[in-house]
């Protein structure tokens, strides 16, 4: 048992977990995959509109190193590459990669590796990131570069603190894949050189620490019981538990010598170097009220989430909202005519019943509420005056980006002010500033450039005459002096 | 007691020199004015640029509320600056747009270059009888080679964000 320390405020909030087997899903007609990847980042496509395409197939790539190209989950013909509705919090469309299944599925031959310790560190790192793993938990960041650690690595978590009520992937992914869970996380030990590995399961999950015992018995890898309090799952709240140490604002994990992984990502990891398959597949839970038959299931990425929900029965009457990720923070669908994206490890249906009913928001009545829950030790009910009155400048002197919105405040607000949505605007607000400052300087720039081009243009013209001049006068000059001594 | 008057005037020099020599040279005001402008260099404030408009603010031949682009948010930046009341933007100056950038609707560009000198930013690529195209990164939205194409290929266009900048909203009550 290792010491354990607490990280400031969260709540604890009720379960609704139901860890089942992992159900397999039949082969949807249509596979999706949205070119943008991650925030502002988009992969170029591969293929072209009529191109076959094998299973495990790059579609698109990216140019920078280390990250992730996309891969197709099935074999098939691409239908189109047309915008498509992504699943995203704006309900905008985006460029898609669509492919129809042929239903063979047939794969590309894999690329088994036997021994990963006969392998250096960086040839391992440039396979997980050929095979397209990006983080599991959520947040979709390249894998690889995340255990290219500039420092040396003394720890390496792997979190499967599933914190957020509801979800139970990962749980169900170590109840049926504990021994491959555990062989991915001593893969990324060995790239990251790291002294220890931990794996972190919420102490209200006795079975799924049961089976990963009885996975590691032989094996130097720590397995700890931390306790459920809503967001323990978060990579700085989780380092803080089973480290002490507190990660600054600005600064990465790495640069402290920790590395956090997702158990989803560990099995991916392992696929990816044992097997030699690329990141096609993922588990996802699906349940909530308003679905009829919830459970988890392995999915292919690009599903379309009508086409999951047909396959759990459809929805019950009297769903109200279908949510893609977890009740605290996940974001709601307009439509289930999206694919799920690597990043998806939740589909909730919620009926009335489950949902908090939403109340208008009355004023702030300044109790402070918000700041004893706040993981991130921040002030949010002064963020929120700055941010309501547009002082964007104070919001970031009071460290609005360490905001993980997690949604804490939101929970406890008694005025039910939505904190978080407040935070999210005030956070675009300035990047939105940010890029058009760089967008002015860069016009300042290329203004100042063009001016002392033509100035030198103009001095240019003005020599180039005065030199004609000159020629000319000379000659004039000779004329006439010829013309003198000529008379 | 004389010592003591030797010794403060000593000082008094002292300070005098340091305040001259040693003096910290702040940012000219010109350049603080030019940097809270949004560069668009569009001409709207009836100034060549941006920058010779915060000349003329420094020099209190122009008002702060002579620049379309910028807007409301502009004009409280300026005022916040120089210590003056804000006020409404100058409607004989224009009014603020949605942000755009220009497009050439190749089809009908004839490839007259007369577009090409106006741009303040040489955000326009195009040779004599070729066609020409905006480079949209780096179009200011200023408008000034609209005028100028005798073919009127040149329209504006709203610029609707992706996905990837897409922000969020809240309704501030």
């Amino acid at each position: 048992m290792i010491k354990q320390w607490k990280f400031p405020g969260g709540i604890a909030l009720g379960d609704h977990k139901q860890t089942t087997e992992i159900r397999d899903t039949a082969l949807p007609a249509e596979l999706i995959y949205p070119l943008l990847q991650r925030s502002d980042c988009y992969a170029t496509a591969t293929v072209y509109p009529g191109e076959r395409v094998l299973k495990g197939q790059v579609i698109a790539t990216q140019k920078k190193p280390l990250t992730t190209p996309v891969h197709a989950a099935s074999s098939g013909v691409i239908k189109e590459i047309a915008p498509h509705l992504i699943a995203h919090p704006s309900g905008l469309t985006d460029s898609c990669i669509v492919i129809e299944t042929d239903g063979l599925d047939e794969a590309l031959p894999a690329n088994p590796c036997l021994d990963y310790h006969l392998e250096t560190a960086e040839n391992l790192r440039i396979k997980i990131a050929q095979a397209g793993i990006v983080g599991l938990g959520g947040a979709a960041f390249p894998t690889a570069e995340k255990l290219q650690a500039l420092q040396p690595i003394h720890t390496l978590i792997i979190n499967g603190a599933e914190c957020e009520p509801y979800i139970s992937c990962d749980a169900s992914l170590i109840g049926s894949h504990a021994q491959q869970v555990v062989q991915g996380a001593l893969i990324m030990q060995y790239i990251l050189q790291a002294e220890r590995c931990i794996i972190a399961i919420e102490n209200n999950m006795p079975a799924t620490l049961q089976a990963l015992h009885e996975a590691t018995s032989q094996e130097s890898i720590q397995i700890v019981s931390v306790p459920a309090i809503y967001p323990t799952g978060g990579e700085k709240q989780l380092i803080k538990v089973l480290t002490g140490k507190k990660i600054p604002a600005n600064s990465l994990p790495t640069d402290h010598g920790v590395v956090c992984q997702n158990v989803g990502t560990a099995f991916a990891v392992y696929q990816a170097i044992i097997q030699g398959i690329p990141l096609t597949e993922r588990i996802i839970t699906i349940t909530g009220k308003g679905i009829n038959h919830p459970g988890n299931l392995r999915v292919k990425i690009g599903t379309p989430i009508k086409y999951l929900i047909e396959q759990c029965g459809g929805y019950s009457q009297n769903i109200q909202r279908l949510i893609m990720g977890g009740p605290m923070m996940g974001i709601a669908l307009s439509s289930d005519d999206i694919a799920v994206i690597k990043a998806t490890n939740c589909l909730l249906g919620m009926t009335n019943n489950e949902l908090a009913e939403s109340q208008s928001a009355m004023p702030c009545i300044r109790c402070g509420d918000c700041s004893t829950v706040c993981p991130a030790e921040l002030l949010p009910q002064q963020l929120y005056w700055y941010g309501r009155s547009g002082q964007l400048e104070q919001c970031q002197d009071y460290q609005l980006f360490d905001c993980i919105e997690c949604g804490c405040c939101d929970i406890v607000c008694p005025s039910h002010i939505p904190l978080v949505q407040s935070f999210r605007s005030s956070k675009g607000e300035l990047i939105i500033k940010e890029k058009q400052a760089a967008q002015a300087q860069l016009a300042k720039k290329r203004y100042q450039n063009q001016q002392q081009r033509r100035e030198k243009e103009q001095q240019d013209k003005i020599a180039k005459a005065a030199k004609r001049q000159a020629a000319i006068d000379k000659i004039k000059a000779a004329a006439a002096k010829r013309k003198t001594q000529g008379v | 007691m004389l010592f003591l008057c030797v010794f403060f005037a000593l000082l008094g020099l002292g300070l005098g020199y340091a305040a001259r020599y040693l003096k910290v040279q702040g940012e000219p005001l010109v350049e603080q004015i030019d940097a809270l402008l949004p560069q668009t260099q569009c001409g709207q404030c009836k100034y060549p640029g941006c920058r010779p408009y915060a000349q003329a603010i420094v020099d209190e031949t122009a008002e702060i509320n002579q620049c379309p682009p910028g807007g409301e948010e502009t004009i409280a930046a300026l005022a916040n600056l120089l210590g003056v009341a804000t006020q409404p933007l100058n409607a004989e100056f224009g009014e603020t747009n949605a942000p755009a950038v220009a497009f050439i609707i190749e089809q009908d560009c004839i490839g007259c270059v007369k577009c090409i000198p106006p741009c303040p930013v040489d955000a326009i690529l195009g040779a004599s009888k070729q066609m020409h195209t905006v480079i949209a990164s780096e179009c200011t939205g200023c408008e000034l080679c609209i005028a100028p194409c005798p073919v009127d290929c040149i329209i504006m266009r709203p610029l609707a964000p992706p996905p990837g900048q897409w922000q969020w909203t809240t309704h501030h009550d």
